[in-house]
């Protein structure tokens, strides 16, 4: 996918940036209005991230014009202002959603995902690995003509694999990737979630195999 | 005159007043009383000097002797006044021609055409005489002869208890007129004041706009201050809302920073011991970043509690957009959020914002510590009492904590100690409840682990 981000912090913004890059999307730097406005007019985006306080105004004046213009780009405002003074507003204004700074870049990328689902989906949010398809946006995988829904542990477990097939990913990765950092979780929670997973898998050409004393990798079956 | 310090003007206004009415009834009072005696005093006068003069002009000398024969006339005209005693004494030098020997003569002869009044006590009663002299030719010799005559004040008693009754009773009737003025005075005079009062009560504890009664001159220099005040307060507390805002971008973007780097260099290193100094970084970033939040949100619930904005919303509205905001929240945990709202609209009055962050607080909490592939149930229920937003999860619970205690700041449940809070939630959810006339309920689910917290509103 691809992103613009609005932000004037180049720490902050050379973060998100690197880090939707690792996932594999696209995302383009604004660290003015101006310069913002100037990408939106040179390209097409699937997603805007959007800070409040920009050196060149305020975010919010972006996001009024950016809706005046009928432009259906969907926005997620950054804030780090407090909670209580100017969150209405910004959905007033015509941002799809917003996050707190700081985020948890687990919970920007499920934002993500629900503001594309809501706006009906983006092309290339479809992964294929031998026989199968993973649909980030309907959360299914499907094979052989059948569809089966995944949870969303099972969808975020399943993209880490499809995003690199055969790479070994080691359970303390993944527990990284999946849980929340305040939320006890032990080696055995991502057992549980690759079998549930490996359950799902049956019957296609893909599985997910145990590599001993390293962790898991995405293999086709033979 | 000596008034509390905290006393009504208008009870000081109207006994003033009417002190003032009760000398003036009195002051009238006396002086009718003073007058009217006066007058009866100079008619028996009157009488008594006609009475006497009737008398002298009676007498004669005969003889040589001064004789008198006392007119019938001139006893009547006495007696048309009243069943008053009548005495009399007629006297040349001393001896006694005629009357009661023992009525007092003046003791200097009144001169010959000029009368002497008196009052004096005779025979057990006031009396009023007069004493008259003539000189009468007797024998080749000129008498003085001195016609006293006198009578009791019996009528004129009367005559004055009557007046003085009346009297009296004008007295009253003008005190009591005037009481009735005095009311209406007070009454008018403050009414710019009670004008005032019910402008100000009308407007409620947290309405800041400047107050626009038509007052008279005396009351504007009172309005113009306060007004004045009002307008400071309310520059101050939006500046505080500006400082607050701007101190918590301050104090989150660098954390935001840290938190993104770390998290970024968690997925590019190997050793697990890096692995956990990362992870024990981002937890106390977000530890720091949460509690910095919190206590800045609350302070603005602080002032906006004392400055509550009268917002008109639908309670369910407000906590399906509080749910729909949390729901990619509560899908990192495959939790399901379980929405039950009534089918009639729920108005409420009040401050949205401040109410939408007590409904993510409840909401935000329930699901930290909600387990994966949980439940969260959200309601909202309606009825002739009130509102019902209730929160059940299927966490931990509270454990054994003191329930009522964790809505104190920075009071966190005895359970807890792994999962990052700042055990400000619950305070802000609970000091908006109760800003809204309503409160917050928690209880442990008595049947098996979850909490449920709720917030109830008295119907607006």
């Amino acid at each position: 996918m691809r992103f613009l981000l609005v932000e004037d912090n180049i720490q902050l913004a050379s973060a998100v940036v690197d880090r939707l890059t690792l996932d594999g999307h696209a995302v383009d730097h604004a660290d003015t209005i101006s310069a913002a406005h100037a990408c939106i007019a040179a390209a097409s985006y699937d997603l805007i991230l959007l800070d409040i306080m920009l050196p060149d105004g305020d975010g919010r004046d972006f996001l009024a014009a950016h809706r005046r213009a009928a432009n259906k780009t969907p926005v997620i405002v950054l804030t780090a202002r407090s909670q209580v003074s100017d969150r209405v507003g910004l959905l007033d204004l015509g941002a799809d959603d917003y996050i707190t700074k700081p985020f948890e870049f687990s919970e920007l990328e499920a934002r993500c995902r629900a503001v594309l689902r809501r706006q009906g989906g983006v092309a290339d949010n479809r992964r294929s690995f031998a026989n199968t398809v993973l649909d980030s946006m309907a959360a299914t995988l499907s094979f052989d003509s059948t569809e089966r829904n995944l949870r969303n542990r099972e969808l975020r477990l399943l993209e880490i694999f499809y995003g690199s097939p055969g790479q070994i990913f080691t359970k303390s990765h993944l527990m990284d990737r999946l849980f929340s950092f305040d939320e006890e979780a032990s080696e055995n929670a991502i057992e549980v979630y690759i079998g549930r997973l490996r359950k799902k898998l049956e019957g296609s050409a893909a599985k997910i195999e145990t590599v001993r004393g390293l962790g898991y990798r995405l293999v086709a079956v033979s | 005159m000596f008034w509390p310090a905290k006393s009504s003007i208008r009870r000081r206004l109207t006994v003033q007043l009417l002190v003032i009415a009760a000398a003036l009834s009195l002051v009238f009072f006396l002086i009718v009383r003073v007058i009217a005696d006066q007058a009866a005093t100079a008619t028996q006068d009157n009488i008594l000097l006609a009475s006497a003069t009737s008398i002298s002009d009676a007498l004669y000398s005969e003889r040589g002797a001064v004789t008198v024969e006392i007119p019938y006339s001139a006893l009547s005209m006495l007696g048309t006044i009243s069943q008053d005693r009548v005495f009399y004494r007629v006297s040349e030098g001393g001896r006694t021609l005629t009357g009661y020997d023992d009525l007092p003569l003046p003791d200097v002869a009144p001169r010959a055409a000029q009368s002497r009044f008196d009052t004096f006590l005779y025979r057990g009663e006031t009396v009023r005489s007069v004493a008259v002299s003539r000189t009468v030719s007797s024998g080749g010799s000129n008498v003085d002869v001195t016609v006293v005559v006198a009578q009791t004040r019996l009528g004129l008693a009367l005559i004055s208890s009557r007046i003085s009754f009346f009297a009296a009773i004008f007295g009253v009737l003008f005190f009591l007129v005037a009481t009735a003025l005095s009311l209406l005075a007070a009454q008018s005079a403050l009414s710019p004041l009670e004008r005032l009062k019910q402008s100000l009560q009308r407007r409620g504890a947290h309405d800041l706009r400047p107050v626009q009664a038509e007052l008279p001159d005396e009351l504007t220099p009172l309005v113009d201050a306060l007004n004045n005040f009002m307008g400071r307060l309310r520059a101050s507390l939006a500046q505080s809302e500006d400082f607050i805002a701007e101190a918590a971008h301050r104090v989150r973007t660098p954390l935001a920073v840290v938190r993104a780097q770390a998290e970024i260099a968690l997925r590019r290193v190997e050793r697990p011991e890096n692995k956990t100094s990362l992870r024990e970084m981002i937890r106390a970033v977000d530890e720091s970043s949460r509690s910095a939040g919190q206590l800045l949100d609350h302070a603005m619930v602080t002032f906006r509690t004392d400055a509550l904005a009268d917002d008109e919303f639908d309670l369910a509205v407000v906590t399906k957009s509080v749910c729909d905001h949390l729901l990619p929240t509560a899908e990192l945990k495959d939790i399901l959020l379980i929405q039950q709202f009534p089918d009639t609209p729920c108005p409420f009055r009040g401050d949205a914002i401040l109410m939408q962050n007590a409904l993510r607080n409840v909401l935000d909490n329930a699901l930290k510590y909600s387990p994966a592939d949980s439940t969260v149930h959200i309601g909202v229920d309606s009825d002739d009492q009130g509102y019902r937003i209730s929160f059940n999860d299927q966490g931990r619970g509270f454990g054994s904590s003191d329930v009522a205690s964790l809505t104190q700041r920075f009071s966190r449940g005895s359970n807890v100690a792994d999962i990052v809070g700042s055990g400000l939630g619950l305070t802000i959810a609970d000091e908006v409840a109760r800003a809204h006339n309503g409160r917050l309920e928690i209880s442990s689910n008595p049947k098996g682990p979850g909490a449920c917290v709720s917030l109830i509103f008295p119907q607006p």
